[in-house]
Protein backbone atom coordinates (compact mmCIF):
# COMPACT_ATOMS: atom_id res chain seq x y z
CA UNK A 1 0.00 0.00 0.00
CA UNK A 2 2.80 2.60 1.27
CA UNK A 3 4.41 1.72 -2.26
CA UNK A 4 1.92 2.47 -4.38
CA UNK A 5 0.97 5.41 -2.53
CA UNK A 6 4.71 6.61 -3.17
CA UNK A 7 4.32 5.48 -6.99
CA UNK A 8 1.65 8.03 -7.07
CA UNK A 9 3.14 11.03 -5.16
CA UNK A 10 6.32 10.29 -7.27
CA UNK A 11 5.35 9.17 -10.23
CA UNK A 12 7.01 6.02 -10.66
CA UNK A 13 5.16 4.97 -13.42
CA UNK A 14 6.84 1.13 -13.10
CA UNK A 15 4.37 0.57 -10.20
CA UNK A 16 0.84 -0.08 -10.32
CA UNK A 17 -1.04 3.35 -9.13
CA UNK A 18 -4.17 3.45 -7.13
CA UNK A 19 -7.06 3.17 -9.78
CA UNK A 20 -8.27 6.61 -9.18
CA UNK A 21 -10.65 8.53 -11.67
CA UNK A 22 -10.40 5.29 -13.78
CA UNK A 23 -11.22 5.92 -17.95
CA UNK A 24 -14.15 3.56 -19.34
CA UNK A 25 -11.94 2.68 -22.13
CA UNK A 26 -9.39 0.31 -22.39
CA UNK A 27 -5.98 1.55 -21.50
CA UNK A 28 -3.94 1.87 -24.83
CA UNK A 29 -0.62 -0.11 -24.32
CA UNK A 30 2.89 2.11 -24.14
CA UNK A 31 4.20 -0.09 -27.36
CA UNK A 32 1.19 0.15 -29.47
CA UNK A 33 -0.58 4.03 -28.75
CA UNK A 34 -3.32 3.65 -31.01
CA UNK A 35 -3.04 6.45 -33.89
CA UNK A 36 -6.91 7.91 -32.54
CA UNK A 37 -8.44 6.85 -29.27
CA UNK A 38 -11.61 8.48 -26.73
CA UNK A 39 -10.54 8.62 -23.18
CA UNK A 40 -12.63 9.97 -20.14
CA UNK A 41 -11.17 13.16 -18.61
CA UNK A 42 -11.76 13.87 -15.25
CA UNK A 43 -9.22 16.68 -15.66
CA UNK A 44 -11.41 18.51 -18.77
CA UNK A 45 -14.21 18.14 -16.60
CA UNK A 46 -12.73 20.25 -14.07
CA UNK A 47 -11.64 22.52 -16.31
CA UNK A 48 -15.17 23.15 -17.79
CA UNK A 49 -16.74 23.34 -14.81
CA UNK A 50 -15.11 26.57 -13.94
CA UNK A 51 -16.34 27.72 -17.21
CA UNK A 52 -20.30 27.36 -16.62
CA UNK A 53 -21.30 29.93 -14.67
CA UNK A 54 -20.77 32.81 -16.49
CA UNK A 55 -20.50 33.43 -20.60
CA UNK A 56 -18.18 35.75 -22.04
CA UNK A 57 -14.91 34.08 -20.66
CA UNK A 58 -11.84 34.00 -23.00
CA UNK A 59 -10.25 30.42 -23.67
CA UNK A 60 -6.81 29.82 -24.71
CA UNK A 61 -6.49 26.61 -27.16
CA UNK A 62 -2.16 26.04 -27.56
CA UNK A 63 -3.09 22.92 -29.80
CA UNK A 64 -4.23 24.47 -32.74
CA UNK A 65 -7.48 25.01 -34.61
CA UNK A 66 -10.21 21.86 -34.20
CA UNK A 67 -14.29 21.86 -34.63
CA UNK A 68 -14.51 20.26 -32.00
CA UNK A 69 -12.85 22.51 -28.95
CA UNK A 70 -14.48 25.62 -31.01
CA UNK A 71 -17.78 24.51 -30.54
CA UNK A 72 -17.26 22.82 -27.13
CA UNK A 73 -16.13 26.78 -25.55
CA UNK A 74 -18.06 28.71 -27.84
CA UNK A 75 -21.23 26.72 -27.04
CA UNK A 76 -21.10 27.57 -23.32
CA UNK A 77 -20.79 31.15 -24.70
CA UNK A 78 -17.27 31.93 -24.77
CA UNK A 79 -14.67 33.09 -27.17
CA UNK A 80 -11.79 31.14 -27.73
CA UNK A 81 -8.47 32.10 -28.97
CA UNK A 82 -6.56 29.17 -30.72
CA UNK A 83 -2.43 28.88 -31.41
CA UNK A 84 -0.60 26.28 -33.04
CA UNK A 85 2.21 25.92 -30.83
CA UNK A 86 3.73 22.62 -32.74
CA UNK A 87 4.03 23.94 -35.85
CA UNK A 88 5.89 26.52 -34.61
CA UNK A 89 8.07 23.91 -32.60
CA UNK A 90 8.49 22.33 -35.21
CA UNK A 91 10.01 24.69 -36.94
CA UNK A 92 12.42 26.50 -34.43
CA UNK A 93 13.70 23.03 -33.39
CA UNK A 94 12.54 19.84 -35.71
CA UNK A 95 14.86 17.98 -34.47
CA UNK A 96 15.38 16.57 -30.56
CA UNK A 97 15.22 19.19 -27.91
CA UNK A 98 18.22 21.27 -28.07
CA UNK A 99 20.78 21.85 -24.69
CA UNK A 100 20.77 25.04 -25.30
CA UNK A 101 18.38 27.93 -26.88
CA UNK A 102 19.64 31.05 -28.35
CA UNK A 103 17.52 33.66 -26.81
CA UNK A 104 16.03 35.12 -30.45
CA UNK A 105 14.19 31.65 -30.45
CA UNK A 106 12.71 32.13 -27.17
CA UNK A 107 11.64 35.42 -27.85
CA UNK A 108 10.14 34.24 -31.04
CA UNK A 109 8.27 31.42 -29.40
CA UNK A 110 6.62 33.65 -26.86
CA UNK A 111 5.78 36.57 -29.70
CA UNK A 112 4.50 34.33 -31.93
CA UNK A 113 1.82 32.87 -29.39
CA UNK A 114 2.03 34.53 -25.86
CA UNK A 115 1.79 37.92 -27.28
CA UNK A 116 -1.53 39.23 -25.23
CA UNK A 117 -2.02 41.46 -22.47
CA UNK A 118 -1.95 40.53 -18.86
CA UNK A 119 -4.46 38.44 -17.30
CA UNK A 120 -6.11 37.92 -20.95
CA UNK A 121 -7.77 34.63 -20.34
CA UNK A 122 -10.17 32.96 -18.21
CA UNK A 123 -8.88 29.55 -18.75
CA UNK A 124 -5.72 27.82 -21.26
CA UNK A 125 -5.81 24.47 -22.59
CA UNK A 126 -2.49 23.28 -22.77
CA UNK A 127 -2.94 20.10 -23.64
CA UNK A 128 0.24 17.82 -23.67
CA UNK A 129 3.02 20.54 -24.59
CA UNK A 130 5.04 21.37 -21.70
CA UNK A 131 7.34 18.28 -21.50
CA UNK A 132 8.16 18.68 -25.11
CA UNK A 133 9.38 22.32 -24.74
CA UNK A 134 13.08 22.67 -24.19
CA UNK A 135 14.46 24.28 -21.19
CA UNK A 136 14.90 28.11 -21.00
CA UNK A 137 11.63 27.64 -23.40
CA UNK A 138 9.72 26.07 -20.87
CA UNK A 139 10.53 28.17 -18.45
CA UNK A 140 9.05 31.28 -20.28
CA UNK A 141 6.15 29.50 -20.85
CA UNK A 142 5.40 28.72 -17.45
CA UNK A 143 6.05 32.73 -16.53
CA UNK A 144 3.88 33.54 -20.08
CA UNK A 145 1.52 31.26 -18.73
CA UNK A 146 1.12 32.86 -15.20
CA UNK A 147 1.19 36.14 -17.19
CA UNK A 148 -1.87 35.74 -19.56
CA UNK A 149 -4.30 33.96 -16.66
CA UNK A 150 -6.58 36.04 -14.66
CA UNK A 151 -6.03 35.44 -10.87
CA UNK A 152 -8.71 32.42 -10.41
CA UNK A 153 -8.40 31.25 -13.88
CA UNK A 154 -7.46 27.75 -14.51
CA UNK A 155 -5.06 26.02 -17.11
CA UNK A 156 -5.81 22.13 -18.22
CA UNK A 157 -2.00 20.15 -19.28
CA UNK A 158 -0.93 16.49 -19.40
CA UNK A 159 1.99 14.78 -18.58
CA UNK A 160 3.34 11.51 -19.61
CA UNK A 161 3.49 9.17 -16.56
CA UNK A 162 5.61 6.17 -18.24
CA UNK A 163 9.32 6.72 -18.58
CA UNK A 164 10.30 5.65 -21.43
CA UNK A 165 13.22 6.72 -23.74
CA UNK A 166 13.38 7.75 -27.33
CA UNK A 167 10.09 9.85 -28.78
CA UNK A 168 6.87 9.98 -27.68
CA UNK A 169 3.31 10.26 -29.75
CA UNK A 170 2.09 13.47 -29.56
CA UNK A 171 -1.48 14.35 -29.29
CA UNK A 172 -4.30 16.27 -31.22
CA UNK A 173 -6.51 16.96 -28.13
CA UNK A 174 -10.51 17.34 -29.37
CA UNK A 175 -13.54 17.74 -26.74
CA UNK A 176 -15.69 15.44 -27.71
CA UNK A 177 -17.77 15.71 -24.54
CA UNK A 178 -17.77 16.90 -20.77
CA UNK A 179 -15.55 14.82 -19.73
CA UNK A 180 -14.32 13.08 -22.56
CA UNK A 181 -11.66 13.55 -25.15
CA UNK A 182 -10.71 12.04 -28.58
CA UNK A 183 -6.86 11.85 -28.92
CA UNK A 184 -5.55 11.78 -32.40
CA UNK A 185 -1.96 11.32 -33.04
CA UNK A 186 0.14 14.07 -34.82
CA UNK A 187 3.83 12.43 -34.96
CA UNK A 188 6.40 11.72 -32.34
CA UNK A 189 8.33 13.70 -30.63
CA UNK A 190 11.36 13.43 -28.05
CA UNK A 191 10.35 15.06 -24.96
CA UNK A 192 12.69 17.28 -23.30
CA UNK A 193 12.11 16.51 -20.00
CA UNK A 194 9.42 14.09 -17.92
CA UNK A 195 8.20 15.21 -14.75
CA UNK A 196 6.87 13.39 -11.38
CA UNK A 197 4.45 14.49 -9.77
CA UNK A 198 6.45 16.35 -7.49
CA UNK A 199 8.14 17.93 -10.43
CA UNK A 200 4.80 19.37 -11.68
CA UNK A 201 4.04 21.12 -8.95
CA UNK A 202 7.35 22.83 -8.96
CA UNK A 203 7.23 23.45 -12.29
CA UNK A 204 3.60 25.55 -11.37
CA UNK A 205 4.91 26.61 -8.25
CA UNK A 206 3.68 30.40 -8.19
CA UNK A 207 0.50 29.29 -9.13
CA UNK A 208 -2.15 28.94 -6.46
CA UNK A 209 -3.09 25.30 -6.55
CA UNK A 210 -1.95 21.91 -8.82
CA UNK A 211 -4.70 19.59 -8.85
CA UNK A 212 -3.91 16.03 -10.26
CA UNK A 213 -5.85 13.57 -11.95
CA UNK A 214 -4.73 9.76 -12.40
CA UNK A 215 -6.05 7.66 -15.20
CA UNK A 216 -5.07 4.07 -16.32
CA UNK A 217 -3.45 5.10 -19.63
CA UNK A 218 -0.31 7.02 -20.09
CA UNK A 219 -0.97 10.50 -19.52
CA UNK A 220 -1.79 12.08 -16.19
CA UNK A 221 -3.79 15.18 -16.31
CA UNK A 222 -3.57 18.41 -13.71
CA UNK A 223 -5.33 21.22 -13.39
CA UNK A 224 -3.39 24.47 -12.66
CA UNK A 225 -4.87 27.45 -10.54
CA UNK A 226 -3.69 30.54 -11.18
CA UNK B 1 -5.50 49.92 -66.06
CA UNK B 2 -9.00 48.02 -65.00
CA UNK B 3 -9.43 47.71 -61.50
CA UNK B 4 -13.26 45.93 -61.60
CA UNK B 5 -13.07 42.11 -61.63
CA UNK B 6 -13.92 40.09 -64.63
CA UNK B 7 -16.68 37.61 -65.30
CA UNK B 8 -14.31 35.28 -67.52
CA UNK B 9 -15.87 31.88 -66.69
CA UNK B 10 -13.44 29.89 -64.22
CA UNK B 11 -13.86 26.44 -63.41
CA UNK B 12 -13.06 27.05 -59.51
CA UNK B 13 -16.42 30.28 -59.50
CA UNK B 14 -19.32 29.93 -59.41
CA UNK B 15 -21.65 31.08 -61.72
CA UNK B 16 -22.80 35.13 -61.50
CA UNK B 17 -19.80 35.24 -58.78
CA UNK B 18 -17.38 38.54 -59.33
CA UNK B 19 -13.99 36.81 -59.91
CA UNK B 20 -10.46 38.37 -58.94
CA UNK B 21 -7.80 36.06 -60.93
CA UNK B 22 -5.16 34.47 -59.62
CA UNK B 23 -3.24 37.03 -61.15
CA UNK B 24 -4.82 40.17 -60.00
CA UNK B 25 -3.29 42.24 -57.21
CA UNK B 26 -5.75 44.75 -55.40
CA UNK B 27 -4.81 47.43 -53.34
CA UNK B 28 -7.34 49.46 -51.64
CA UNK B 29 -10.71 49.67 -50.37
CA UNK B 30 -13.41 46.52 -51.92
CA UNK B 31 -17.21 46.98 -51.90
CA UNK B 32 -19.52 44.48 -53.76
CA UNK B 33 -23.09 43.73 -53.77
CA UNK B 34 -22.65 40.49 -55.45
CA UNK B 35 -21.14 37.47 -54.61
CA UNK B 36 -16.88 37.29 -54.62
CA UNK B 37 -14.39 34.68 -55.43
CA UNK B 38 -10.85 36.29 -54.67
CA UNK B 39 -8.24 33.74 -56.35
CA UNK B 40 -5.12 36.75 -56.45
CA UNK B 41 -4.00 39.12 -53.89
CA UNK B 42 -6.22 41.81 -52.03
CA UNK B 43 -4.46 44.19 -49.86
CA UNK B 44 -6.72 46.64 -47.42
CA UNK B 45 -10.23 46.20 -46.60
CA UNK B 46 -13.47 43.86 -48.37
CA UNK B 47 -17.18 44.43 -47.75
CA UNK B 48 -19.55 42.24 -49.02
CA UNK B 49 -22.37 43.05 -46.28
CA UNK B 50 -25.09 40.75 -47.68
CA UNK B 51 -23.08 38.51 -49.67
CA UNK B 52 -20.75 35.87 -50.02
CA UNK B 53 -16.76 36.04 -49.93
CA UNK B 54 -14.73 32.72 -51.39
CA UNK B 55 -11.02 33.00 -51.06
CA UNK B 56 -9.58 30.38 -53.32
CA UNK B 57 -7.15 28.67 -52.93
CA UNK B 58 -4.21 30.85 -54.38
CA UNK B 59 -5.92 33.74 -52.95
CA UNK B 60 -3.78 35.40 -50.81
CA UNK B 61 -5.63 37.84 -48.22
CA UNK B 62 -4.22 40.88 -46.02
CA UNK B 63 -7.49 42.66 -45.29
CA UNK B 64 -10.12 43.24 -42.92
CA UNK B 65 -13.51 41.15 -44.21
CA UNK B 66 -17.17 41.93 -43.59
CA UNK B 67 -19.28 39.46 -45.30
CA UNK B 68 -22.77 37.58 -44.91
CA UNK B 69 -20.57 34.64 -46.04
CA UNK B 70 -16.95 33.83 -46.10
CA UNK B 71 -15.27 30.76 -47.06
CA UNK B 72 -12.02 30.58 -47.18
CA UNK B 73 -9.58 27.86 -48.53
CA UNK B 74 -6.32 30.31 -49.56
CA UNK B 75 -4.70 32.64 -47.29
CA UNK B 76 -5.92 35.74 -45.28
CA UNK B 77 -4.59 37.53 -42.71
CA UNK B 78 -6.75 40.30 -41.34
CA UNK B 79 -10.22 40.15 -38.85
CA UNK B 80 -13.23 38.47 -40.24
CA UNK B 81 -17.18 39.51 -39.46
CA UNK B 82 -19.42 36.88 -40.82
CA UNK B 83 -22.91 37.88 -40.29
CA UNK B 84 -23.96 34.07 -41.09
CA UNK B 85 -21.05 31.65 -41.38
CA UNK B 86 -17.25 31.66 -41.93
CA UNK B 87 -16.22 28.19 -43.55
CA UNK B 88 -12.51 27.29 -43.23
CA UNK B 89 -11.47 24.82 -45.35
CA UNK B 90 -8.84 22.21 -44.93
CA UNK B 91 -5.63 24.11 -46.46
CA UNK B 92 -6.67 27.35 -45.72
CA UNK B 93 -4.30 29.71 -42.92
CA UNK B 94 -6.14 31.90 -41.43
CA UNK B 95 -4.35 34.61 -38.98
CA UNK B 96 -7.01 37.41 -37.24
CA UNK B 97 -9.34 37.76 -35.22
CA UNK B 98 -12.70 35.71 -36.32
CA UNK B 99 -16.53 37.16 -35.12
CA UNK B 100 -19.46 35.05 -36.76
CA UNK B 101 -22.47 33.43 -35.71
CA UNK B 102 -21.31 29.97 -37.08
CA UNK B 103 -18.54 28.31 -38.32
CA UNK B 104 -17.11 24.93 -39.57
CA UNK B 105 -13.58 24.34 -40.24
CA UNK B 106 -12.05 21.49 -41.52
CA UNK B 107 -8.86 19.17 -40.28
CA UNK B 108 -5.78 20.69 -41.53
CA UNK B 109 -6.68 24.43 -41.24
CA UNK B 110 -4.48 26.71 -40.05
CA UNK B 111 -6.58 28.89 -37.62
CA UNK B 112 -4.33 31.49 -35.18
CA UNK B 113 -6.81 33.93 -33.89
CA UNK B 114 -9.53 34.40 -31.81
CA UNK B 115 -13.42 32.87 -32.28
CA UNK B 116 -16.41 35.32 -31.52
CA UNK B 117 -19.78 33.58 -31.82
CA UNK B 118 -22.44 36.29 -32.22
CA UNK B 119 -25.69 35.33 -31.33
CA UNK B 120 -27.86 37.59 -32.41
CA UNK B 121 -30.93 36.91 -34.62
CA UNK B 122 -29.53 36.78 -37.68
CA UNK B 123 -31.18 38.59 -40.19
CA UNK B 124 -33.52 36.91 -42.62
CA UNK B 125 -31.72 37.54 -46.54
CA UNK B 126 -33.15 39.93 -48.45
CA UNK B 127 -34.95 38.65 -51.73
CA UNK B 128 -31.70 38.44 -54.01
CA UNK B 129 -31.61 40.49 -57.02
CA UNK B 130 -31.58 39.68 -60.49
CA UNK B 131 -27.58 39.74 -61.47
CA UNK B 132 -26.52 42.89 -62.94
CA UNK B 133 -24.19 43.72 -65.20
CA UNK B 134 -21.14 44.55 -62.81
CA UNK B 135 -20.80 44.75 -59.29
CA UNK B 136 -20.98 47.20 -57.29
CA UNK B 137 -16.49 47.00 -56.56
CA UNK B 138 -14.11 49.10 -56.78
CA UNK B 139 -10.58 49.21 -55.95
CA UNK B 140 -9.12 52.69 -54.91
CA UNK B 141 -5.30 51.83 -55.83
CA UNK B 142 -3.75 50.92 -58.65
CA UNK B 143 -4.06 46.87 -59.68
CA UNK B 144 -1.10 45.19 -60.57
CA UNK B 145 -0.99 42.81 -63.27
CA UNK B 146 -5.26 42.59 -64.55
CA UNK B 147 -4.61 39.90 -67.23
CA UNK B 148 -6.28 36.92 -66.42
Amino acid sequence: MVSRLKAWLFGSGAHPRPEVNAPSVPRPEAAEVPHRYDRQSHGLAEFLSHLRDCEGLAVLDLGGVSQANVTAITTLGHRIHTEDVWRTLDQLFPGPPPEEVEAVAVQRFLSDHFDFPEQSFDGVLVWDLLEFLPSPVLERTIEALHDVLKPGGHLLAFFHAEARPGALPVYSFRITGPASLSLERRGHRQPARLFNNRGIEQLFGQFRSVKFFLARDHLREVVVTR
Amino acid sequence: MSTMPTRIADAEAPKGTALIGKSVVVKGQIFSREDLYVDGEVEGTLELQDNRLTVGPHGTVKANIKAKEAVIIGTVHGNIEAAEKLDIRKDAKLVGDVKTARIVIEDGAYFKGSIDITRGEVPRPAPRPQPAAAGALSASAPAADPKL
